[in-house]
């Protein structure tokens, strides 16, 4: 059957707010404030949003990512070091204000569990 | 002294950044025993240290410390300015300290003014490299001295000692070049003996003035630190500090928000909690400092990477737009020959960046959307040695800039310069080299304090 649109659910679509800035000219942090405690259940879900996951989305070493996960404020907190240092040679956001979309994009399979479907 | 509470005013995130000043009257009527505020920040680049420049307008920065000067003098409190001149040089802190020195002359403020200096020589530094007391903060590694050479400014944070010792000296007024943001706010209140923990964890919450509130836009906020906590509450009656609020503002730039490096220790919010004891007024308690075995001071350190010229133009063609990576691909290979051809210039001598705003100028290879733009945007950055090379390049990638077809096209087309001429030239580059800290045995050894004493005839 086709997916519902409750189905496609991005990380943006559950959250207050996704933002990303510097942490520092060398660190870039990302931060997902989740609605509620399902979206967070969804944004922390370490099968769906991993260090594996953040380094593939923003190509830097797995080893370097850092996630928080804060149940009591319903936040998803990541940090990577830039790949490029803050105003150096081919940076193009020095605040890495933009950083947030690709992360913001996903979409958790959880999402889809969340709302009804018709003969599930 | 035995104090049970201080109580920190601060009105906004950032000196120069505006604040309706009856907040400020307002923290003041709530007992403010000190008022903090930020000047400064590596968050707008490499530029503003590297060249020792502000980032904010005088008459900004004017408009701010008169009414900050007049509050303080009139409350007879102190006042703390950090980072003087966003990047904390000298000269940013003698930028300050003269602008400050004109509003407390012309208004017969008889204020006495410390202006703590934190400019730091790389020959001084190579000497503690050598001797084995610089170290990287990840993710860079060893420092090169050489790369200290190469800077044309060196800043060191400092922490709260050499802006606890000006107080301590007399000063009303303390114009401190770079500093932990945290530094700025907990000098006063770890001076009337706060316990660290708290004071801290306040001055961290408080930093950005309003950015702990539900609206950051109201104005600053004012933090009161006693022996077991602190609250937080804004300056505006119509904002709030809530639990959420508040606690999500040690998320705010920082890598990890639950501990905190300062050169004197590492704040620990671990065990924090935070509650409303109203609807605008929050609650924290079970802060804790711990005491760094080895006290560090931390190196900012901006040097210039080459000179830029930028052109820009603009496509709105669909049969160029439609495949518009080939295109980009094609003018840079294209460039390429042709600075090769003309100028004799490899690879190895400039460096260019093509990047296609409405495509994937922002994310580049991250961009998730690679749908068809309708309008797209051509910025062209060339990045040489010597800004005379740089616009040579950038000039020779003018007509193809202007004219080079896509694939299939049997004609040339034109595309839509915004300006003419088109090539501007941006000046040096910076970048940021350092992320070292230094050992240090005593707190305040690396800076300088200078005392400026009005006439006392206020």
């Amino acid at each position: 059957m086709p997916e519902t649109p409750a189905a496609r659910e991005t990380l943006h679509d559950l959250a207050l707010e996704v933002r990303s800035k510097n942490a520092g000219p060398f660190w870039t942090t990302l931060e997902l404030f989740m609605r509620d405690e399902a979206g967070y259940a969804a944004a922390a879900d370490p099968a769906f949003l991993n260090e594996e996951v953040v380094a593939r989305l923003y190509r830097v070493p797995a080893d370097q990512v850092r996630v928080f996960r804060i149940p009591a404020l319903n936040v998803v907190k990541i940090a990577f070091p830039r790949p490029v240092a803050q105003g150096g040679l081919g940076d193009r956001d020095v605040h890495s204000g933009q950083q947030h979309v690709p992360l913001a994009l996903l979409v958790p399979p959880a999402a889809g569990a969340r709302s009804p479907k018709a003969g599930a | 002294m035995d104090d049970t509470a201080v109580r920190i005013l601060v009105p906004a995130g950032m000196l120069g950044a505006g604040f309706p000043p009856e907040t400020v009257e307002r923290g003041i009527a709530l007992g403010a025993d000190v008022i903090a505020i930020d000047g400064g920040s590596t968050d707008s680049g490499p530029f503003y240290l590297g060249s020792a420049s502000p980032k904010t307008t005088r008459a900004q920065v004017e408009c701010d410390l008169r009414v900050l000067l007049r509050a303080a003098s009139a409350a007879r409190i102190p006042l703390v300015v950090g980072s003087c001149g966003t990047g904390g040089t000298d000269a940013g802190v003698d930028w300050v300290a003269g602008i400050a020195g004109d509003i407390i002359a012309a208004e017969g403020l008889g204020l006495t003014v410390a202006a703590v200096y934190s400019e730091q020589k790389a020959s001084a530094l190579a000497g503690r490299l050598a001797a084995g007391a610089v170290h990287p903060l990840p993710p860079l590694g060893p420092l090169d001295a050489r790369t200290l050479e190469d800077c044309t400014h060196i800043v060191g944070m400092m922490g709260h000692e050499p802006i606890e010792a000006a107080l301590r000296g007399g000063a009303q007024v303390v114009l401190a070049g770079r500093a932990t943001d945290t530094a700025v706010a907990a000098a006063y209140p770890l001076m009337r003996g706060m316990p660290p923990g708290p004071t801290w964890h306040a001055a961290k919450i408080v930093e950005c003035g309003g950015q702990c509130t539900t609206n950051p836009r109201a104005g600053g906020v004012l933090a009161t630190i006693d022996r077991d906590g602190f609250t937080v509450e804004p300056l505006d009656p119509a904002a709030a500090c809530t639990p959420a609020s508040v606690a999500a503002h040690m998320l705010y730039e920082t890598a990890d928000p639950f501990r905190m490096r300062e050169p004197a220790g590492t704040i620990d919010v671990t065990r924090a909690t935070y509650r409303a004891l109203d609807e605008r007024t929050v609650r924290v308690e079970g802060s804790e400092f711990e005491p760094a075995a080895q006290h560090t001071v931390k190196l900012e350190g901006a040097r210039i990477s080459g000179y830029e010229t930028m052109s820009f133009t603009a496509i709105r063609d669909p049969r160029i737009t439609a495949g518009i990576e080939e295109w980009a691909a094609l003018l840079l290979r294209v460039l390429g020959d042709r600075v090769r051809a003309t100028l004799d210039l490899g690879p190895d001598d400039y460096a260019v960046d093509i990047r296609l705003y409405g495509h994937n100028a922002v994310l580049k290879e991250r961009e998730p959307d690679t749908g068809p733009a309708r309008e797209v945007g051509v910025m062209l950055l060339v990045h040489a040695a010597d800004q005379a090379t740089a616009t040579a390049v950038a000039k020779v990638a003018n007509p193809l800039l202007l004219h080079l077809p896509a694939a299939g096209m049997s004609y040339l087309p034109s595309t839509a310069f915004p300006f003419s001429p088109a090539e501007t030239e941006r000046g040096p580059a910076y970048e940021f080299v350092l992320n070292h800290v230094v050992d240090v045995a005593d707190p305040a050894e690396l800076f300088r304090t200078e005392y400026r004493k009005a006439p006392a005839d206020a």
